[in-house]
């Protein structure tokens, strides 16, 4: 038998078929929905007269457009076009019969949080949505991507997706992480090794020790950013971290069910020998605290660097760097830790998880957030907030100065009412630091939740390991 | 869906690296249901300042490219987000054809599914299309995806490759759910094989 890869023995155990041309049609066994790009399938499928094929592997839950304030329950979304696209997912929830977490729901929250905590996200598994950070559930082994909208119609009518199949890239992280090192570090280093488009192309398989030591958290932290780096999708390998994880979650295997999974599931593992058509290795001990500071994630540099020039670049890249220190409103050769912030965004389908807010919260305990610096803290689901109130991490937010929000993915993409001002500059935990993506001119450096707070508290980018010593 | 067989038009040139989806379509214009309409709001923050004006120098709103039917691009066209908002942007406002070294996953797949062909080239023969369209007079090409060739107005023909199956539906425009639809024998099999093997599914 030849040695096969894990993205390899998931993808085989859910073809349906293969036509001689290597495109092949995969049967999915989770489809995620959330009120942006489903509206259109949903209307697809109606104008043919079509059903959802599986509705019961089917999860749908509102997270883009939510206020997060914590007035919403009052039912208020003052912007018309969010409200409308709210109301055509219930409706759309409610006619198909679809699992259903609507925005009143203890359980709503960012639909790549809510999946995994639900227990819908297991080892093994085909996840889709139409989002491209579905990568997110590849921690668990499960092989997860984003689709467009046409491939949410065609995965609600047929519960399969055609597909070729990606190339296998191996990610090895050996060692340790140092202190103030997290992974949102790990998952940034990977870009910035790779560029944006190193992964494309390829699933990723993350493994090694720094991998292996992590919790459940930061493998979501670490896959959700594969398709920062172009990838379709990031795969850790299901271990016990995973099996505690998933153990006793609502929707998990129960009883006999749960040992005939766990026969299959430990069987999910890279072959010794299998090939990689790319591999890279990254020692932990030579990561730092990373953050960005131009309009692409794969522009990360160590907090104790310096801007960039243009010229310290090749190719395209040269005229990009140009423009991008132009938008950000930076010079080469400043320092990092220089640069001022006005605003601080703790959460995100990539750190709006319970470890996040703790990290967030050690940092912030007894201290007070620069005046001046607006700093929200967004918990990535409803659960999530009430284990973090349980710990009482509110009572440190709201004492350090900054705002306790209901769950949705807010300032991430500022589809909601929580968005920059045109030149504000924002330290953020989210994924994306596009021109305009947390609002229109508004400037984005990405890095952990740990490194946002210290940046809160201090009023400019900062070394985290700086507080911690103190 | 509609076919794609032979295009001619003016190809706009945008160098620029890296050009993502929030770029394409920003994230104000998702709030539609529908799918059309989207191409007033192509690349609306390099296209307009904040009073609505156009900006003059962006290369769509330039009298040349303004019927341009084709965008030459810089590496990794389309990253960022899954929004078929994108490409539903890029066919509404009249483009039916990005060429580039190299797309994003995603992107590149929503474009099959709305009659967009996206073409990957090396990048010598980008940066010749790139000149060429940044030179006017040479800027309109004919692109015949039946025979993959890009032909440029004086006479330079350019072969391109593309996946077999995404070829014959656009070159057909066919509809991929009906196709599905066509296997659900298979699917059904598949579904009941996997209710045994695992039945927690
Ligand atoms: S939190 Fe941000 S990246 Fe995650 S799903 Fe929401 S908008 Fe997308």
């Amino acid at each position: 038998m030849t040695a096969t890869t894990l993205y390899d023995k998931i993808w085989d155990a859910h073809l349906v078929s293969t036509d001689a041309d290597g495109t092949s049609l995969l049967y999915i066994d989770r489809h995620l929905v959330h009120e942006v790009t489903s509206p259109q399938a949903f209307e697809g499928l109606r104008d043919a007269g079509r059903t959802v094929h599986a509705p019961d592997k089917t999860i749908a839950v509102p997270d883009h457009n939510v206020p997060t304030t914590l007035d919403r329950n009052s039912g208020i979304v003052e912007n018309e076009e969010s409200r409308i696209q709210l109301e055509a997912l219930d409706k759309n929830a409610r006619d198909f019969g679809i699992h259903y977490y609507p925005v009143d729901d203890v359980r709503q929250g960012i639909v790549h949080i809510v999946g995994p905590e639900q227990g819908w996200t297991l080892p093994g598994m085909t996840v889709v949505c139409g989002d491209s950070h579905t990568a997110t559930h590849g921690a668990f082994g499960a092989l997860a991507h984003g689709i467009g909208t046409s491939e949410v119609e065609h995965v609600l009518a047929t519960q399969t997706l055609i597909q070729t199949k990606s190339k296998n890239m191996k990610v090895e992280i050996t060692g340790q992480l140092r202190d103030g090192v997290t992974a949102k570090d790990v998952t940034m280093a990977v870009i910035g090794a790779t560029g944006t488009a190193g992964g494309t192309g390829y699933v990723i398989e993350y493994c090694g020790q720094v991998i292996r030591d992590m919790s459940m958290e930061g493998r979501m932290t670490v896959c959700n950013m594969a398709i920062e780096g172009g990838a379709r999708a990031g795969l850790i390998a299901p271990d016990q971290t995973t099996f505690d994880y998933v153990m006793g979650l609502p929707h998990a295997p129960k009883g006999a069910a749960w040992e005939q999974a766990m026969l299959w599931w430990k069987t999910l593992t890279t072959d010794d020998g299998a090939v990689f058509d790319e591999v890279l290795v990254i020692k932990g001990e030579d990561i730092a605290p990373l953050v960005t500071w131009g309009t692409s994630p794969e522009d990360v540099l160590p907090i104790t660097a310096t801007v960039p020039a243009p010229s310290d670049f090749t190719g395209g890249k040269i005229d990009a760097v140009e423009r991008s220190l132009d938008y950000m409103g930076l010079t080469a050769g400043q320092n990092l830790t220089d640069i001022k912030i006005d605003v601080v965004f703790i959460g995100s389908c990539t750190n709006g998880r319970i470890e996040d807010l703790r990290a967030a919260a050690k940092i912030l305990d007894g201290q007070k957030i620069k005046s001046g610096v607006r700093t929200l803290i967004v918990p990535g689901s409803g659960l999530v907030r009430a284990q973090a109130e349980e710990e009482g991490l509110d009572k440190i937010f709201l004492d350090a100065g900054a705002e306790w929000r209901l769950a949705g993915c807010s300032m991430c993409l500022a589809m909601n009412p929580d968005y920059l001002e045109p030149g504000e500059r924002c330290a953020a935990t989210s994924n994306r630091n596009f021109e305009g993506r947390q609002g229109r001119g508004g400037r984005t450096h990405l890095m952990s939740p740990a490194m946002a707070a210290a940046a809160a508290i201090n009023g400019h980018l900062t070394d985290v390991r700086e507080m911690m010593n103190s | 869906m509609d076919k794609f067989e032979k295009l001619s038009g003016t190809a706009a040139p945008m160098p620029l690296i890296n050009i993502d989806t929030d770029m394409i379509i920003p994230k104000l214009f998702l709030k539609t249901i529908k799918r059309s309409g989207l191409g007033v709001n192509l690349f609306d923050e390099m296209r307009y300042d904040d009073d609505r004006n156009e900006i003059p120098d962006f290369v769509l709103n330039k009298p040349a490219y303004r019927d341009a039917k084709i965008i030459v691009a810089g590496d990794n066209f389309g990253c960022g987000s899954s929004r078929e908002h994108a490409p539903w942007a890029i066919k509404d406002f009249g483009i039916s054809c990005v060429i580039s070294t190299s797309f994003a996953d995603i992107f590149f797949n929503n474009c099959f599914k709305n009659g967009i062909l996206p073409i990957i080239l090396p990048k010598e023969q980008v940066d010749i299309l790139m000149e060429d369209a940044q030179n006017g007079a040479n800027a309109r090409i004919e692109i015949d995806l039946a025979a993959q060739t890009i032909t440029s107005a004086d006479g330079k023909v350019i072969s391109f490759e593309v996946d077999a199956f995404k070829k014959q539906c656009l070159l057909e425009g066919l509809d991929d759910i009906g196709l599905t639809l066509k296997k659900s024998s298979a699917i059904d099999a598949f579904e009941s094989a996997a209710a045994t093997a695992r039945p927690w599914v």
